[in-house]
């Protein structure tokens, strides 16, 4: 059996989006909850990425942040190492797993404080855990730290504003270093900033995960970022995964029909000319989800189970698929 | 000979600081023609926006022009007064930004928009006005157009939104479309939807599109030609296939080799070192040169210029050296 760094089962939570209690009381509507994510399951082996992949709303960051502790989940486990976070309930027991495992935003200008030098802002987390106590050593490791993600010692005494979004995303992954951790949950790393830069940093992620023997969770809406740096993958739709599978099977014969849709709207950049189908309609209001398979009112394959009963994870091969269609094996190949 | 759609020549935009005053455009020359689609494409910082501000008339104070000519259909328009200029936006050329929200009046219906748009610019009667507006939600994918022209924009999503953006845009029939990052902010599958959106009517109705994008898949789905630019100048221009098959200019070549795509071999992406330089920092001689891996003295020295180079042209002393030896 691999070794399993995160283990995540059955994971569910809700937000309460009703209106007030008086307009409820006026209009007599009741209580809304919004499911944002529901009954999601899988785990990922040390040292290895799993991607999340999916379109605003279908819960992708939401989960990032349950994985994180940032939100406590309304139902289901998360188990980092073997300890389960939910049987953890004060701070104290939940800071050992906390500096394990640690976040990197989407935004680089919202993620770093403007009135701290950098070198104070990657010095936090070593303060916070009480990892080095004398400051001569809590120095040696900042500039350690800035050098592994190829910054000068002298940008420690510089203020976030006078760094670009590459070199501010650099920045975040040295404070995420800081704690020394296992697992890091990144978070759109990469959609805020310039092509070549991101080629600079997804680069610079894979070198540290090697080096570092880290393990990630990579969440992302661009199927050719994930293509690139995942060893498995899993698709979102409103709140559940539809498709888990090893990286290169999921691209090589993607089974649900969303996973599909994804797939055909990358653009064509080798301009192969490679004929798709069109997308057809909008992601849902997640608050009020259609029936049966959420993406029914969407498939060109959907029937009239598909609109009534709620598919489950099935294997099909090598991979795991929510789809009627799939296991009923009425699915036609899919060309690219 | 008839002059092509959009000419710019020699296109210079200066942004004055407390710090002195900063080149942002320098020396942009391009063409389009009727019916074509070109994509301007570049990182943030290249100077795309401020170009395609320029053409349609709305440089942000104080960015201001300092040089150089844009005809249309070979009338100079931008030294026309603001009234003359307000008549040509949106009765010859069209324009669809990043944000849907902030072209649309949370107040009025979208339908009220429309109308408004259109009688300002054709001389059509309030239920002629109307019947066009429907038409136009319907030519834009809306479902049932004529109910929905009474919804105001907060009732709709992003992807419809920038829908009705666009059948603003093309309310009076205009030769030209500027779209600044027209799909930036939507879902990829809205961004599919609405690329062939624009595609189609960019076939139907004969209408010249500048698509100004970051993203090299955008262009390679549905530019004609493409526009490379790099701290405020052109460094390569010529047919997508061209430039994205087998780029000439070591950026574009490095912006290539950066994206990832899928089927592509894995492992480490070429990365170009470094950051676009900041206004008022940009390097002499070729702006790439701090970047660049095959840079020798001359770069540093003189600025090139758009030369050919096989079936494009590229701004890099790499050509002349070639020919030299």
């Amino acid at each position: 059996m691999t070794d399993m760094l995160l283990e995540i089962d059955d994971l569910a939570i809700g937000f309460d989006v009703s209106a007030p209690w008086l307009t409820r009381l006026l209009t007599g509507t009741g209580r809304r909850l919004l499911k944002a994510v529901d009954g999601v399951s899988f785990s990922i082996a040390r040292g290895q990425t799993f991607a999340l992949v999916g379109e605003s709303g279908c819960g992708k960051s939401t989960l990032a942040r349950l994985v994180v502790g940032l939100y406590r989940p309304s139902a289901g486990h998360i188990s980092i190492d073997g300890t389960n976070l939910a049987r953890l309930k004060s701070r104290a027991e939940l800071a050992p797993v906390r500096r394990r495992v640690q976040m990197i935003f989407q935004d680089p200008y919202a993620s770093l404080n403007p009135r701290w030098r950098v070198r104070d802002i990657v010095a936090e987390p070593i303060r916070t855990h009480r990892l080095l106590r004398d400051e001569t050593r809590i120095r040696a490791r900042v500039d350690e730290l800035l050098g592994q993600v190829s910054l000068a010692p002298e940008d420690g005494e510089k203020y976030p504003h006078e760094f670009s979004g590459g070199q501010r995303q650099r920045i975040s992954i040295a404070r995420a270093l800081a704690s020394e951790p296992e697992f890091l949950v990144l978070d759109e790393p990469t959609s805020a900033l310039d092509v070549s830069v991101q080629a600079q940093i997804l680069n610079l992620m894979k070198d540290l995960q090697r080096r570092l023997g880290l393990t990630y969770l990579f969440i992302s809406h661009n199927l050719a970022v994930i293509y690139h740096v995942s060893d498995r993958v899993g698709v979102m739709y409103l709140g559940r995964l539809v498709e888990l599978a090893e990286t290169a099977e999921l691209f090589a014969r993607p089974r649900h029909p969303y996973t599909r849709m994804l797939l055909d709207t990358v653009p064509d950049i080798d301009m192969t000319g490679r004929v798709r189908q069109p997308v057809i309609g909008e992601v849902p209001n997640p608050i009020d989800p259609p029936s049966g398979c959420a993406f029914h009112p969407r498939c060109p394959f959907a029937d009239d189970r598909c609109r009534g009963e709620r598919p489950e994870l099935r294997a099909d091969g090598a991979s795991l698929a929510s789809c009627h269609a799939v296991e009923e094996g009425r699915l036609p190949d899919f060309a690219r | 000979m008839t002059p092509p759609l959009l000419e710019i020549s020699h296109l210079s935009v200066a942004l004055p600081t407390r710090r002195g005053t900063f080149t942002a455009l320098d020396d942009v020359s391009f063409a389009i023609e009727a019916g074509e689609v070109l994509g301007v494409v570049g990182e943030s910082g290249a100077g795309k926006s401020i170009t395609a501000a320029a053409i349609i008339g709305l440089l942000e104070p104080p960015l201001r022009q300092t040089g150089g000519e844009i005809r249309l259909e070979g009338e100079r328009i931008d030294n026309l007064p603001n009234e003359a200029l307000r008549r040509i936006r949106g009765k010859r050329i069209g324009a669809i930004f990043q944000d849907p929200l902030t072209s649309l009046n949370p107040l009025y219906t979208i339908g009220r928009q429309l109308i408004e748009t259109i009688r300002t610019h054709l001389p059509l009667s309030e239920r002629a006005a109307r019947a066009r507006a429907i038409e136009l939600l319907q030519e834009t994918g809306i479902p049932a157009a004529s109910e929905r022209i009474a919804a105001y924009p907060h009732q709709f999503s992003g992807g419809m939104r920038q829908r009705v953006v666009i059948a603003l845009a093309l309310a009076a029939n205009p030769r030209l479309l500027v779209a600044d990052e027209p799909t930036t902010a939507l879902d990829v599958s809205t961004q599919a939807q609405i690329i062939a959106l624009l595609k189609r009517l960019c076939r139907d109705h004969g209408t010249a599109i500048m698509l100004v994008t970051h993203d090299m898949g955008v262009i390679a789905e549905t530019a004609d030609r493409v526009a490379v630019m790099y701290a405020g100048r052109v460094v390569e221009i010529g047919p997508v296939r061209d430039v994205v098959k087998a780029p000439r200019h070591p950026y574009t070549i490095g912006l290539m080799g950066s994206i990832p795509a899928i089927g592509h071999p894995l492992g480490r992406l070429r990365q170009i070192d470094g950051a676009m330089p900041r206004l008022g920092a940009i390097p002499p001689g070729c702006a790439f040169n701090p970047r660049c891996t095959q840079v020798f003295d001359r770069c540093r020295e003189a600025r090139p210029d758009l030369l050919p180079s096989g079936a494009t042209r590229s701004a890099c002393w790499l050509e002349g050296k070639i020919a030299d030896d």
